[in-house]
């Protein structure tokens, strides 16, 4: 019964790995051929595959694992997909009904343990039930500030012996459950006005816009007002990267101009992305002079941080849709002299620090730097790859120098930051577009915390490409140690206790790459990208001492308070 | 600032827990919290109160909003409004205590509801207050054990909450 729903929600792939409770929903899988399941290595890979399936096509990603050590492993997936909005629906084994409350074995109170981390959660208490609650739960995982939703279903309510009339609801109502579409007009008319009167505007959009499929219509915007644009961290492809009013990723590791451009702006469109506190720095000294519109689904993202001084709760497309058309039938235009000079005064900030204008790190070294590595992947790829992440250094370096032009193309664990996302992520995304090229940038550390998923990449021919930027620490946490605690570098390094990912690589069946010379790294990167039906491990080694900049001055620093290099700052 | 919140949830296993968990998850606190389902079997009402400025009070709501199972929401403190407490109070009476005590009961319009050689047993009805004020009133020395229900509380005049 469970599987029949899933085929009639159109679910085409399931991210699992089986267990005792779960098994008549397995068999079950076994005797269909409409619902694909792929059988990950660790159950949080399976977490991560969905949320990189969903993140890249926009539906919803499907989960299932079994009761118990199932359930807690898929924890940490969970959580990130409900950090970055990701629409997921979890289904998770349970022990059969009269065990519940005994300490069964592998039984666990899942619908306790994710309560902090779904949007929403069902426990089965009969059979007949279960198409209606599969209904509800992808209508609540996809609709709204997406979330994901767990389902959580005692074995015995599986068994095939329980039968009854089925049928697969066509539409669901939830009387408490009404989420935000339109947003009020009088309001967007007040955001207009605000927009067009502004002499220093910034346009400051996040993850949101990317999930609400509005992209094209930030970019009409964009381009009809000549304003500049700032993606946040997940909300990069929004607008495109090599677009002329883009001025990089703001925030904690973003650019110069965007961060300056923010803090001295007189009128911030912020438009599904949520002030976090790794884009505001400290929220007393933000964006003094600002006047902020805020639009976004979710009413309790706004104001939560920062007051937005005209509120719109609704959804981006509707919301920005309704600005274009407003903008496009008003009388008044933008303050073309004043726009003039706030672009000179922004290509000057540009020119002075912007990591594009040129290069910010020391290209004369010998050893090779982790940024060139991504701008030598941008070219081999053509700036068209899906690029999955995992968490640290390599992360803010991929975000910084992949010029993503394209929304869903950046794939990232932006709010609970979880190292082991990437390789399973990119699994996801292969799954969903089998042509695709996809990358997985990684480090030695993050890489590590899922590298047994290669094993699943050889069983569903999933051509990944994993590039390692290898400096043998934990860069990010040795950065702060090297900032903050005096180069302590308290377990932060693997003292020769790394593997050879070369041949671990091999070993799964796989090619792998070393690259240890910088000239050496476009034409291995070259070789890795030609090996269209393999999966390549590029283990590049860089240099351990680089740090991310820019990266904003803390505590008690504003958006404007950055370090530049290890010498610099503003 | 002290908030009333009075809330109709579905009447689903977890939906207590969901609301009760969105208050520790995100560091509001709760003083009281009554719970009972209404004359819709399907809907419990559910009245708590809390305390925080006006922001903290905006973003609980929210939250609170947010909540699949949450139907509606009220903040009894923007409007006028009735409160009620109950409390079940044993003290102490003996001796010449024992007419004080019950002068005081009289007083604050309570009743005993049962005695012993040594002890009454009080009910007082009325606002969190009036109730702080009976406690003050006979002492802490005489005080034996207090059970209190927590606050409910309705709008005045026509506004309803309800579907």
């Amino acid at each position: 019964m469970l599987i029949r729903a899933l085929k009639d929600e159109g679910v085409e792939f399931v991210f699992g790995y089986p267990g005792g409770a779960a098994l008549h929903i397995y068999d079950a899988i076994f005797r269909q051929s409409d619902v694909k399941h792929i059988l990950v290595r660790h159950e949080q890979a399976a977490t991560h595959a969905a949320d990189g399936y969903a993140r890249a096509t926009g539906k919803v990603g499907t989960v299932l694992v079994t009761s118990g050590p199932g359930a807690t492993n898929a924890i940490t997936g969970i959580a990130t997909a409900y950090m970055d909005s990701i629409p997921m629906v979890v289904i998770s084994g349970q022990v059969q009904s009269h065990l519940i409350g005994e300490d069964a074995f592998q039984e666990t109170d899942m619908v306790g343990i994710s309560r902090p981390i779904v949007k929403h959660s069902f426990m089965i208490k009969h059979a007949s039930e279960i198409p209606e609650i599969v209904k509800k739960a992808y209508y609540i995982a996809a609709t709204g500030r997406p979330g994901p939703v767990v389902i959580d279903v005692p074995k015995d309510l599986t068994h095939p012996a329980y039968t009854f009339p089925y049928e697969y609801p066509e539409k669901v109502k939830l009387r408490s459950y009404t989420p935000a579409t339109r947003g009020h007009s009088g309001q967007i008319k007040k955001a207009v006005q605000l927009l067009l009167g502004a002499k220093r505007p910034i346009i400051y959009s996040g993850g949101g816009v990317v999930q609400g499929n509005a992209s094209h219509l930030l970019k009409e915007l964009v381009d009809l007002l000549n304003y500049p644009v700032t993606n946040t961290l997940m909300g990069l492809g929004a607008y495109p990267g090599t677009g002329k009013n883009f001025l990089g990723m703001l925030g904690m590791h973003g650019t110069y101009e965007a961060n300056t451009a923010m803090h001295h702006s007189d009128v911030i469109l912020a438009v599904g992305a949520r002030f976090d506190d790794r884009v505001t720095n400290t929220v007393s000294k933000f964006c003094p002079n600002a006047k902020i519109i805020h639009i976004d689904i979710d009413p309790a993202s706004i104001s939560k941080t920062v007051t937005a001084d005209v509120p719109i709760v609704g959804a981006v497309d509707s919301v920005l849709g309704e600005m274009l058309a407003l903008i496009k039938d008003s009388d008044e235009k933008p303050d073309a002299e004043a726009l003039a000079s706030w672009w000179g005064q922004i290509n000057d900030w540009r020119e002075r620090h912007g990591i594009y204008t040129q290069n910010r790190f020391d290209t004369s070294s010998d050893k090779i730097k982790p940024q060139e590595v991504i701008q030598a992947i941008w070219e081999v790829t053509k700036g068209d790859a899906y690029v999955t992440s995992d968490v640290g250094q390599h992360q803010m370096f991929a975000a910084q120098y992949y010029l993503f032009d394209k929304p869903r193309r950046w794939i990232n664990s932006g709010g609970l930051g979880t190292m082991g996302f990437g390789l399973p992520a990119a699994m996801g995304v292969q799954m969903a577009d089998r042509d695709a090229t996809v990358v997985c940038v990684t480090g030695e550390g993050s890489i590590q915390m899922c590298i047994q998923e290669l094993s699943t990449c050889t069983q569903y021919h999933l051509p990944v490409k994993v590039i390692c930027l290898n400096n043998q620490a934990l860069g990010m946490v040795r950065q702060w140690q090297d900032m903050q605690y005096s180069s302590r570098y308290a377990e932060s390094l693997y003292e020769d206790s790394l593997p050879d990912f070369v041949k671990l690589a091999e070993a799964y069946g796989h090619v792998g790459i070393r690259v240890t010379k910088k000239e050496e790294l476009k034409a291995k990167l070259a070789e890795c990208f030609a090996l269209k039906d393999r999966v390549v491990f590029m283990d590049i080694m860089v240099d351990q001492s680089e740090h991310v900049y820019p990266m904003h001055v803390a505590p008690n620093g504003s958006m404007r308070d950055m370090l530049l290099s290890k010498t610099e700052r503003t | 600032m002290r908030r009333i919140i009075s809330v109709l949830v579905e009447n689903a296993p977890g939906a207590l827990s969901r609301v009760v968990g969105l208050f520790s998850q995100r560091g509001y606190n709760i003083e009281s919290l009554t719970v009972a389902p209404t004359e819709d079997e399907t809907l419990s009402r559910l009245t708590l109160t809390t305390l925080g400025d006006d922001h903290k009070i905006e973003q609980i709501t929210k939250h609170l909003n947010k909540l699949i199972d949450v139907v509606k929401l009220v903040d009894l403190t923007e409007g006028s409004h009735i409160e009620r407490e109950l409390m079940l109070i044993k003290v102490k009476a003996s001796g010449a205590q024992r007419a004080e005590v019950k002068r005081c009961v009289d007083i604050f319009r309570g009743q005993i509801v049962d005695v012993t050689s040594t002890l009454y047993t009080i009910q007082i009805t009325g606002a969190s207050d009036k109730l702080d004020a009976f406690l003050q009133a006979v002492g802490d020395a005489s005080i034996i054990e207090v059970v209190r229900t927590g606050v409910c509380g309705i709008s005045r005049g026509e506004k309803v909450l309800s579907l």
